[in-house]
């Protein structure tokens, strides 16, 4: 596992211009465009997404046990 | 023992997003459901802990981390997944997405450094604030900024965007000249 670093630049909000990034010189090295940025940030979220959809209950199942051991069905 | 019906819902409602994170630390089903499994097990030992009122998922989010942590730390050379095993194990089939770009980008993200990878998830899929995501991870506001900005610039090289119109067609000569496995 990598130890912590100290970030290598200013965080301000919004901006993301990473100074000493692996990006190619050239167009688009100066800064992660905001394109870019959004293609990320939606294929992030549709792969989040993906993860979310089956969510088993044996959580909620678990839960319920946990709360009323003995108990089977503990609708309340 | 009986649970504040309002708590247990706020858990419940938790876990899809928890089990989420669970699997992108992990890469693997089993074990983010173990690691889900866990953390309410210890949530439930220590509600008198937390305080009604403030954030339920940044809490679970935060003993959940620190399960993986601990236990990534004792595991770390099994857990070491060079790259495309990381999306085989994830046994549900996704459907709205391509499955190329599913695997495509599970495998980006495995890349990642741990660090990396937990930042970028928690404020661009999880929904946490910088703040939040901050104090998940124990560390500095500034240092999740960073660690976000690093991530998407890593992805961003693995994925090959640089320009939008690279997507579909770049990406697909360079897996040929590559001979990197896009199927």
């Amino acid at each position: 596992m990598k130890e912590r670093k100290p970030p290598e630049y200013p965080a301000s909000d919004d901006s993301m211009e990473p100074r000493s990034s692996t990006m190619k010189k050239g167009k688009g090295s100066a800064a992660l465009g905001r394109d870019i940025q959004a293609k990320i940030g939606q294929q992030l979220r549709s792969y989040y997404d993906t993860l979310i959809e089956p969510t088993p209950d044996r959580f909620a199942d678990l839960l319920r046990q946990l709360e009323a051991p003995g108990k089977k069905e503990g609708v309340e | 023992m009986s649970l504040d019906p309002t708590l247990r819902e706020q858990i419940l409602a938790a876990v899809p997003s928890l089990r989420a994170f669970a699997i992108s630390l992990s890469g693997n089903v089993d074990r983010a459901d173990d690691l889900v499994q866990e953390t309410l097990l210890r949530a439930l030992a220590n509600i008198h802990s937390f305080q009604p009122g403030t954030n339920m998922p940044a809490w679970l989010f935060t003993i959940l981390r620190n399960l993986f942590r601990s236990e990534y730390r004792k595991r770390r050379r099994e857990v070491e997944d060079a790259d495309g095993s990381y999306a085989e194990t994830l046994k549900s089939q996704p459907e709205q997405t391509s499955h190329v770009e599913f695997k495509e980008f599970s495998a980006a993200l495995s890349k990642l450094p741990e660090d990396q990878r937990e930042a970028l998830i928690l404020i661009g899929a999880s929904g946490f604030s910088y703040e939040e995501a901050a104090e998940i991870c124990g560390c500095a506001v500034g240092t999740i900024k960073s660690r976000v900005n690093r991530a998407r610039t890593r992805l961003a090289n693995l994925l090959h965007i640089e320009t939008p119109n690279d997507f579909g067609p770049d990406r697909a000569t360079r897996a040929v000249l590559t001979g990197d496995d896009v199927a």
